[in-house]
């Protein structure tokens, strides 16, 4: 039984170190390759032995996703490739492509140079494997090998950020990675087409939250700020360097701008002014307004927003400053924090997710009694704020993805077990889907039913097709045809081609019933009569009485004889092949009731009057013939299927069959046995 | 008639100049399909278009002239002309802009699903920012369509070769103005003679299209300059959408080279002129009015258009530096002849240059191309087949391939030579599992198939039958023959042989006495004398010839039909 396996290595049932492993039609696929922020020892990067313990990687998966440039779902990637060891493709979208590394780097060095950790992947390693990297486009299938293709979505969130499409066959999974619902100042909404993946695997930060109108944060946003800075007070407002960093941006150079204030804002120095300049260069990718008015004013150039130094942290007066990283785990905002959190004046406003175990965290969490490093405790006497400016879709907008996509069944990433639990619950009630929500480590089985594609010949399709335009096309139509398997090329026939293309010759069989009639009239009157007799019973048959005085119903044929030896007794010859049974015998029951009959028996409906089988009866002949021979579509039966028409010369030769073929059915009546090579 | 269009699919940006025409006023109501890219710098030259021709508004068009009597005794170009009565004025950027908006962005190797029956997938094609090949296919045949490729390394994304093979046709149109031109040479030619004008003290007109050669123009000058000593020169480009095109140039990283994207992942900006436009050695301008009169120094080199020297910009500079044989004209569009674009000028002082650099493919590229492809057919434009009329003992200049390429002209309708042979159909997991395959040669097995058609979008998926198959028990049924059913069995097709010999021990088993064989020239009759029946067996036929006595019949096709396979 085909099935689709999903193992979290990261980020089952938690956020941080986003790692999932996908098994579909035996391809293996890693979906992000991230580290966790909340932890700075082995547990930081996901368990890679778990794929493998002493093989190579690269044997073992056929590509690796990468859905955006946050080190939750990038940090160990020079880990997993360069000191683990994995040499293939590595996908990921231009502007990830080019943030990505930048980002591992900064990474590094706070971990190298500032924590002193040693045994960390190198500058180098970030470059080389960089050099693994194949960047896609949107809506670009990628072509990973002959069976596997990818194709990412925009996903909003941040720049770059793509939600990604992995197929085989008819098989699907989508993984959407961190995306937003809703356009925000910079970036568009995600979105993804009616693509019905059988497995969705969506991240769930914000599950079972579901925001308020942006309008009114973004307005709570800046009247703090406002507020704090009319009294003198100093704002730090902790981002990551991109992503809420320019959202945030925007947002206070057009109030400042507005309200024309004079209170400087700054911007942690380095990456963050490096990171406007990606938002310039790849415009495409933010949003709508945006792309539209770049021209004009590109909104990435702030006048307002000037490079932060480190000794301005320490100047007198009001100033707000943008400080990396955003969850005060490290770095310059840190530093910051530490030396504004004894002020009550101040104000530090968290405007995303913090992760378990960072100094964001906490404080979110009520804590104002810090542990630092070497023991000292850092009383936090600054006022703390929290809005989510994170661009994770919220509940809502987790609904209204998987209602766009219409998976077969949803799994939850990237989020928190107990509210996960919720959502998995609203999603399996409200939308009918199952969904899972597995830990990491743990394997989630899907078993799927893929449909087999094969190739069908035209030629049996649009028979059929044509039938479909029949009053009867909303009866379900039978299609008969046989299934050549070749290797693995399979290719649905018709069963005469299937016989042609095998070199196989049909065999034809053939029944002949003499039903024996009392009568004293001529054979050609008696045909005559069997004639209008079968012509008013079977009306929905096809009755064809012939100059040679046969009478055909259909392709059966029947003609009137007489055996010499009793003038008074006539025998009628029917005759059908094997494929007309079922006419056949009902005929001869008919024609064995003789002309009393009247009233015909209700008659089966016969299985070539139904659409879709007709082309049985023509079977052997090709359309060539049927359409060149007076008698359309009803060969004489009488006849070996492939000398069914001869040439014209032979016609009146005085044979019983009309097309002079080689059945003679009086002469070998006479005779007693039919002599074959006659002609 | 175009409402019978359901798609249209855009290569490049000069190919949609005419977009409007189509989407605006004819009944069409399918989808365009193009690049973003393309359809930017697109509505850049459509703007700049429109621009110029509203800049020379009309009071009264004469049309008069149309009429074909008239016509005839006009002078040569006019009297020429095909088609007058359906020449049309330039659209407005009104209806430019409902164009523009009713067409769908792709990107390329996207795979498009057009009604479930075809797939279409736009290629790199190398020429321009986000110009595109088409593959048009469906499970079993593939049609490539090539237009204004280029196989140069510029700053577009290269041509993408490999997706083009195994094409069932080819079809080629968009090649090369100028077989004869090295583009590289050109590109020489053009810097030096710029250098050498300048140096005299005389001033540079570049006639060009706001996007595209421009681009790689300024590249090279960008080099160019500060080795000729040419710093101090400033370049002027002027067009309504000069800013536009600069601008959007940097953005559309993606569509780029390697090297250029690479620039961006530094972050810079790939293209150098926007380092020009710092330093201020390259200032652009909508129009020669406003800010461009105040700024305007001498020698100088101008980029402007419109390169047909017709409208726009250009013909101001014409006629201010055409008296000076101190002045140059560099032409370097290919699309226009530049003698008769010059032809209202005469007599001109000043010095023309004619460096057409067109990077589309020559006649050289395209047999590599094909040869590359392997296409089983081409099929292109009835002036590729033979030489150019001008040179027609260049018999290089033509598409040469095997078998010859089929041709086409304006308004012909060609049959494209494949003959559809099989269909794409979705077997369901339920039915694959109830079919039994049996092997009839080594490695081809063979299954019968009785199932539900249904057909959806164009898609088609077979369903088991609603009940299960019944076995060939046509009697059954017919007792209930009121009973009128939904789906019937058919009978299957037999193949084989009977070996008589054995057919009569089964009949003998069978009770069946008094069976006496004859041999016939092709085959056995055996008669079942008892029973006034006569079994006549052939190589492909058997024949049973019995009274009517349905039972023995019955009894006898059993027998029979044990011996022979069903498919």
């Amino acid at each position: 039984m085909p099935e689709i396996r999903v193992t979290p290595l990261g980020a089952g049932q938690d956020v941080g170190r986003s790692c999932i492993l996908v098994s579909i039609a035996g391809k293996n696929v890693m979906l992000d390759c991230g580290m966790h922020m909340g932890f700075n020892d082995d547990r930081r990067f996901p368990d890679f032995s778990y794929i493998t313990q002493n093989g190579r990687l690269t044997d073992f998966l056929d590509c690796v996703i990468i859905s955006h440039f946050h080190l939750d779902h990038c940090g160990a990637l020079p880990y997993f490739s360069e000191m683990v060891g994995y040499d293939g493709p590595i996908y990921m979208t231009h502007p990830t492509q080019a943030i990505c590394p930048i980002l591992l780097e900064d990474y590094r060095k706070i971990a190298v140079d500032k924590k002193g950790e040693a045994n960390f992947f190198t500058s180098q390693m970030i470059k080389d494997c960089m050099k693994k990297v194949v960047a896609v486009h949107l809506h670009q299938t990628v072509q990973v090998d002959d069976e596997l293709e990818i194709k990412a979505y925009y996903a909003g969130h941040v720049l770059g950020a793509a939600m990604f499409q992995i197929k085989v066959g008819s098989e699907s999974v989508v993984y959407t990675g961190d995306y937003n619902m809703t356009p925000d100042r910079h970036l568009g909404a995600a979105w993804i087409d009616k693509c019905r993946p059988n497995l969705l695997i969506t991240e769930s930060t914000y599950a079972t939250t579901i925001r308020d109108s942006k309008r009114c944060r973004e307005r709570d946003f800046l009247k703090k700020v406002h507020e704090t800075v009319e009294r003198g007070g100093k704002v730090l407002i902790p981002v990551f360097a991109l992503g809420r960093a320019q959202e945030l941006c925007i947002l206070l150079e057009t109030f400042w701008e507005r309200m024309n204030l004079k209170v400087p804002i700054y911007f942690s120095t380095g990456l963050t002014e490096k990171a406007n300049h990606y938002y310039k260069l790849f415009i495409p990718w933010t949003n709508q307004k945006i792309r539209k008015t770049f021209v004009q004013r590109n909104m990435f150039e702030f006048k307002h927003i000037k490079a932060f130094d480190r000794a301005f942290a320490d100047n007198p007066g009001p100033m707000v400053v943008f400080a990396t990283p955003g969850m005060l785990h490290a770095g310059q905002s840190l530093q910051i924090f530490r030396k504004w959190a004894g002020n009550e004046k101040n104000m530090v406003i968290m405007p995303g997710y913090c992760v378990q175990g960072t100094v964001g965290h906490k404080i979110l969490s009520g804590q104002r009694k810090l542990e630092m490093e070497g023991r000292q405790v850092l009383e936090v006497k600054m006022q703390v704020e929290y809005m989510s400016f994170s661009a994770h879709a919220d509940a809502k907008g987790i609904m209204q993805l998987v209602g766009q996509a219409e998976p077969e069944s949803v799994l939850l990433v990237h989020g928190e077990a107990k509210k996960m639990e919720f959502l998995k619950q609203k999603i399996e009630q409200e939308l009918r889907v199952s969904c899972y929500m597995p830990a990491n480590g743990e394997t989630v089985t899907l078993p799927t039913s893929p449909s087999i594609p094969v190739g069908i010949s035209l030629g049996l399709l649009k028979r059929e097709m044509v039938q479909g335009l029949l009053p009867e096309a909303k009866k379900p139509r039978l299609l008969h045809g046989t299934l050549i398997m070749k290797d693995s090329n399979f290719r649905l026939v018709s069963s005469e081609q299937a016989l042609k293309e095998l070199g196989l010759a049909e065999h034809q069989l053939r029944f002949t019933c003499r039903v024996h009639l009392h009568d004293t009239r001529k054979e050609q009157e008696m045909a005559l009569r069997v004639y209008s007799h079968l012509k008013s019973v079977l009306k929905d048959h096809c009755v064809q009485h012939l100059p040679d005085g046969s009478v055909t119903v259909e392709s059966i044929l029947i003609q009137a004889a007489a055996p010499s030896e009793d003038p008074g007794t006539k025998v009628l010859l029917v005759s059908w092949t094997y494929q007309d049974e079922e006419l056949g015998s009902f005929l001869t029951s008919l024609l064995k009731k003789g002309r009393h009959l009247t009233q015909p028996p209700p008659l089966p409906s016969p299985s070539w009057t139904e659409p879709g089988l007709h082309f049985r009866t023509v079977g052997a002949l090709s359309e060539q013939t049927l359409r060149s021979h007076p008698w359309g579509q009803r060969p004489c039966v009488m006849c070996p299927p492939r000398q069914l028409f001869p040439a014209k010369e032979k016609l009146g030769s005085g044979l019983s069959c009309l097309y002079s073929c080689a059945w003679a059915p009086k002469r070998w009546l006479g005779q007693g046995v039919p002599d074959s090579s006659f002609q | 008639d175009l409402s019978t269009v359901d798609v249209i699919l855009i290569s490049n940006y000069h190919c949609m100049m005419a977009l409007p025409y189509i989407t605006e006023h004819t009944g069409f109501t399918g989808t365009v399909y193009a690049t973003e890219p393309t359809v930017q710098i697109g509505r850049l030259l459509m703007e700049e278009l429109v621009n110029f021709i509203e800049r020379v508004p009309k009071a009264q068009s004469a049309s008069l002239w149309k009429n074909k009597d008239i016509q005839r005794l006009l002078p040569s170009p006019l009297k020429d002309a095909v088609e007058v009565s359906t020449w049309r004025r330039c659209y407005t950027m009104q209806e430019v802009n409902s164009a523009l908006s009713k067409i769908q962005l792709v990107g390329y190797s996207q795979k498009i699903e057009l009604f479930g029956a075809v797939q279409v997938t736009p290629l790199s094609s190398g020429y321009a920012l986000g110009s595109s090949n088409w593959i048009i296919q469906s499970h079993y045949e593939k049609v490539s369509y090539v237009s204004g490729s280029s196989l140069l390394t510029t700053h577009p994304q290269p041509m993408d070769q490999a997706s083009l093979k195994n094409s069932d046709v080819l079809v080629l149109t968009g090649l090369t103005q100028i077989p004869t031109a090295n583009p590289d040479g050109m590109v020489g030619e053009f810097c030096s003679n710029l250098a050498l004008t300048v140096r005299n003290g005389g001033n540079v007109l570049v006639p060009c299209y706001p996007s595209g050669v421009i681009y790689d123009l300024l590249e090279c000058l960008y080099q160019y300059i500060d080795s000729a000593g040419l710093s101090s020169v400033p370049l002027y480009f002027i067009s309504p959408v000069a800013n536009s095109s600069l601008e959007f140039s940097q953005i559309f990283a993606e569509w780029l080279c390697h090297n250029k994207q690479s620039k961006v992942y530094l972050p810079e900006p790939p293209f150098p002129h926007a380092e020009l436009i710092q330093t201020n050695k390259l200032k652009h301008y909508p129009s020669i009015h406003g800010d461009f009169s105040n700024d305007f120094r001498q020698p100088c080199v101008v980029f402007t258009g419109h390169p047909s020297l017709r409208f726009g910009d250009v013909v101001h500079f014409m006629e201010l530096w055409g008296k000076s044989s101190l002045n140059t004209v560099i032409f370097t569009e290919p699309d226009f002849s530049y003698l008769e674009a010059l032809a209202p000028y005469q007599p001109l002082a000043m010095k023309c240059i004619y460096c057409p650099i067109d990077t589309r493919l020559n006649f050289i590229q395209v047999s590599k191309l094909l040869k590359e492809v392997q296409p089983l057919h081409v099929v292109c434009p009835e002036q590729y087949t033979q030489p150019p009329p001008a040179q027609s003992h260049r018999m290089d200049l033509m598409i040469d391939c095997q078998p010859p390429a089929m041709s086409y002209r304006r308004a012909e309708v060609l049959a494209l030579p494949f003959k559809r042979r099989y269909e794409k159909i979705e077997i369901m997991p339920e039915l694959a599992d109830s079919l039994v395959p049996m092997e009839i040669k080594p490695g081809i097995s063979l299954a019968t198939v009785s199932a539900v058609l249904h057909t959806k979008d164009n898609k088609h998926l077979l369903q088991p039958p609603p009940r299960p198959a019944q076995p060939t028990s046509g009697k059954k049924r017919k007792r209930v023959s009121d009973d009128v059913p939904d789906c019937k069995v058919l009978k299957p097709l037999l193949s084989g042989s009977i070996p008589v010999e054995q057919f009569v021990q089964t009949l003998e088993k069978h009770g069946f006495s008094d069976i006496k064989v004859e041999d016939t020239a092709k085959g056995h009759i055996v008669l079942l004398q008892e029973a006034e029946t006569l079994i006549q067996i052939e190589e492909d036929s058997t024949h049973i010839i019995c009274d009517n006595d349905e039972m023995l019949r019955v009894r006898l096709r059993d027998l029979v039909l044990k011996f022979l396979q069903k498919f």
